[in-house]
């Protein structure tokens, strides 16, 4: 099984980058994540209701419709704020690309660890500009609006083309498919790395784990 | 052919169907509603969310949809498309997108309905929730309000596009294979905002949309989908649709109290009336008859009394049905909010034509207090002492001193004697404000004095037909002009 790849540019100020990334973000798991199974007997199971909300951005002319889940979006917005101060701090070009992978496990036998098998990667790649005036930022705010309503419906194409998904997995798999430690909603899972190109055009690869089992884990 | 699908294969996949463009409608004129959208995730499942979602059902945009298809399914050649629309204040409309959903031949006999065709048609609901927010009509509906509405239309039948202006784009929001057919959902939406006046009359507004009319199948309704706090201000909120044959019964609940089932513009449609034949358009020419049908209603209920419109107030008639709302229910509780108008500034309107009660007049201080006396009318004839038109003046208070008759003539105003802001009576033989009333009425300058204006006006006339003549011989030059101009 190939994993599939999709690549997504934008161009944002400084200030773009939080709300940008989020959007694109909430935007794939919102086609990515389920109401919370709920096993019967005789392996048959119910499924949980999924909600959701409008965001309006502060700093881009842009609406976005996220999943009803406070936990995910706040792993969400903890990762979009290392991926923009690690972008900050670099000192370079101001360019970066933060991943969303989704990924199944497969069970290992002793002492192998469980694999970790991607079948969808996202990767978002910024830019960072600079603008020099207020009506820069206006153009910018619009633009990167507009640029954003693309990428909404790119994703919207690439999720409507119903390849594959990971079957639906029995009781005792769940765990393998899908992220079951959020109490209202059931993303497949997923985990979110950066990278930041520095001025010299090498890249400094920063992975972090999967941020809610990170979370629980404390 | 769907004589490998179980027969409780096909039922589920009708009601998967049906239900699948019920919710449709729901998140397309939900998104237009101008307001953030918020539903909660719940963990166990009620069983009474479709598709897993949680997405709201406004039971008139239910009640509308289902009559829209009538009990029929989208199926191919028959398409549920839904309208969304913008209405200025002034009564021109434009048509902002159509969103489609279709169903083509394409079967797919493999795929599993109570599975993965559930599971995909949730996946086209998430897949719309996320569009609905993307195309230009969005961004306009957020921002909806007193100049303007976002109305909705569903139908049934073929696909109308012709409304959405040159160069409209598409966007495909997915396509879900069933054993019966590939369901389709799109959207055209218009990228030309550049407004044209589409005011119409309703003989113009029956050709537009001539299959509409011909189609048996097609029932139309038009909402609007501002939420009820923005429409109490009374903006025109219907939107023109045919007069389908089958769309009995135009006096049912409305949505969001701006809903003038309206088959026309600048038709007037009294809920309660079975059979939902329309009143006549409350064009100027009918106006009377309009008014004194709204009239005969509402006497009886709440006893106002009301004089007839005259045809002369034609606007003021438009004014009222663009301002007038209808609401579900008993007749009394429409012919209320009928009333609630708010009378225009500038309106010179008799005052008994309106309700007393809910009344709200900007500038009410120069409303008209004698009927039809526009001399007295302070808007129409502003008085010769531009002062006294200002309520800062109108609100110093005078010590008693005379001399306040000068240059005010009217009425319609009190004369207070006034003391100018900063003026001391002590320090000037003349203070600011006597002076300002010995020169606040200069004579007129001869140049404009009725004498010489006659005299010139009389040698205009009397050379006129010497002019006249003069350009008749110079036709031919004048023509030849003409020509090199086209």
């Amino acid at each position: 099984m190939n994993c599939r790849s999709e690549v997504l540019e934008v161009s944002v100020e400084g200030r773009q980058i939080e709300e940008a990334m989020l959007a694109v973000l909430h935007t794939i798991l919102l086609h990515r994540s389920t109401g919370k199974f709920h096993y019967k007997k005789e392996g048959t199971y119910s499924i949980g209701t999924v909600g959701t909300q409008d965001v309006d951005c502060d700093f881009i002319d842009f609406t976005y419709v996220r999943v009803s889940s406070e936990e995910l979006d706040r792993a969400l917005r903890k990762a979009v704020g290392e991926f923009k101060d690690a972008l900050r701090n670099s000192g370079g070009d101001g360019m970066g690309q933060i991943s969303l992978e989704f990924y199944q496990k497969k069970k290992s036998r002793w002492p192998f660890s469980d694999e970790c098998i991607p079948w969808e990667v996202w990767t978002i790649r910024v830019n960072v500009v600079s603008l020099a005036n207020e009506q820069e930022r206006q153009i910018c705010r619009e633009k990167v609006g507009e640029k954003l309503c693309e990428k909404v419906i790119n994703i919207v194409e690439v999720m409507n083309r119903h390849e594959y998904l990971p079957k639906m997995p029995t009781q005792s798999e769940v765990d393998n498919v899908f992220d079951t430690g959020l109490k209202d909603v059931q993303p497949y899972l997923y985990k979110i790395s950066y990278q930041i190109t520095d001025s010299l055009g090498t890249s400094v690869t920063t992975t972090m784990r999967r941020l809610i089992k990170d979370t629980l884990a404390l | 052919m769907d004589t490998d699908l179980s027969s409780q294969d096909r039922k589920d996949l009708d009601k998967f169907i049906k239900f699948f463009a019920l919710k449709t409608v729901q998140v397309i004129v939900q998104a237009r509603l101008g307001e953030k959208i918020c539903t909660r995730s719940s963990s166990s499942p009620t069983g009474s969310d479709w598709f897993n979602l949680a997405i709201k059902d406004i039971p008139e945009v239910t009640h509308e949809a289902k009559k829209a298809l009538a009990g029929q399914l989208p199926a191919v050649g028959r398409s549920m498309c839904v309208e969304i629309s913008l209405k200025t204040s002034e009564g021109d409309s434009m048509e902002l997108e159509i969103w489609c959903l279709e169903m083509n031949e394409k079967c797919d006999k493999e795929i599993k309905v109570s599975y993965t065709v559930y599971n995909r048609l949730s996946l086209l609901l998430k897949s719309l929730l996320a569009i609905t927010r993307v195309t230009p009509a969005y961004r306009l509906s957020r921002k909806q309000g007193h100049e303007y509405v976002i109305l909705y239309r569903i139908y049934f039948g073929e696909v109308q596009l012709s409304g959405l202006g040159e160069g409209f784009q598409t966007v495909r929001v997915g396509t879900v294979g069933t054993p019966v057919g590939t369901i389709t959902l799109s959207c055209a939406y218009r990228i030309n905002l550049a407004f044209m006046s589409t005011r119409t009359t309703a003989e113009d507004n029956a050709a537009v949309y001539p299959s509409v009319e011909d189609s048996q199948e097609v029932c139309t309704t038009s909402f609007s989908t501002s939420p009820p706090s923005q429409l109490s201000s009374s903006r025109l909120s219907y939107q023109p649709a045919a007069l389908g044959v089958g769309s009995a019964d135009m006096g049912y609940p409305v949505v969001f109290a701006g809903g003038l089932n309206a088959a026309h513009p600048h038709q007037l449609i009294v809920p309660g009336k079975e059979g939902g034949v329309p009143l006549v358009p409350s064009q100027s020419p009918h106006a009377t008859q309009a008014d004194q049908e709204r009239m005969a209603m509402c006497t009886p209920l709440d006893g106002a009394h009301y004089s007839a419109a005259t045809p002369s107030s034609s606007e003021d008639t438009e004014t009222v049905s663009n301002s007038s709302e209808a609401k579900s229910g008993s007749p009394h509780d429409i012919l209320e909010t009928i009333f609630v108008r708010k009378v225009g500034a500038f309106v010179n309107k008799p005052i008994n034509q309106v309700t007393m009660a809910n009344l709200d007049i900007p500038f009410a201080m120069f409303a008209p207090k004698n009927i039809e006396l526009e001399d007295n009318d302070p808007m129409v004839n502003p008085p010769d002492s531009p002062e006294t038109e200002s309520p800062l003046l109108g609100s110093l208070h005078s010590e008693g001193s005379s001399g306040n008759s000068t240059g005010n003539t009217h009425d319609d105003f009190v004369m207070v004697d006034f003391k100018p802001a900063f003026s001391k009576d002590d320090i000037l033989p003349m203070d600011l404000g006597t002076f300002y009333r010995e020169f606040q009425n200069p004579p007129q300058l001869s140049s404009l004095s009725i004498d010489i204006g006659a005299q010139s006006m009389a040698e205009d006339l009397d050379s006129l037909p010497e002019k006249l003549a003069v350009h008749e011989k110079n036709v031919k030059e004048f023509d030849a002009f003409v020509e090199t101009l086209q």
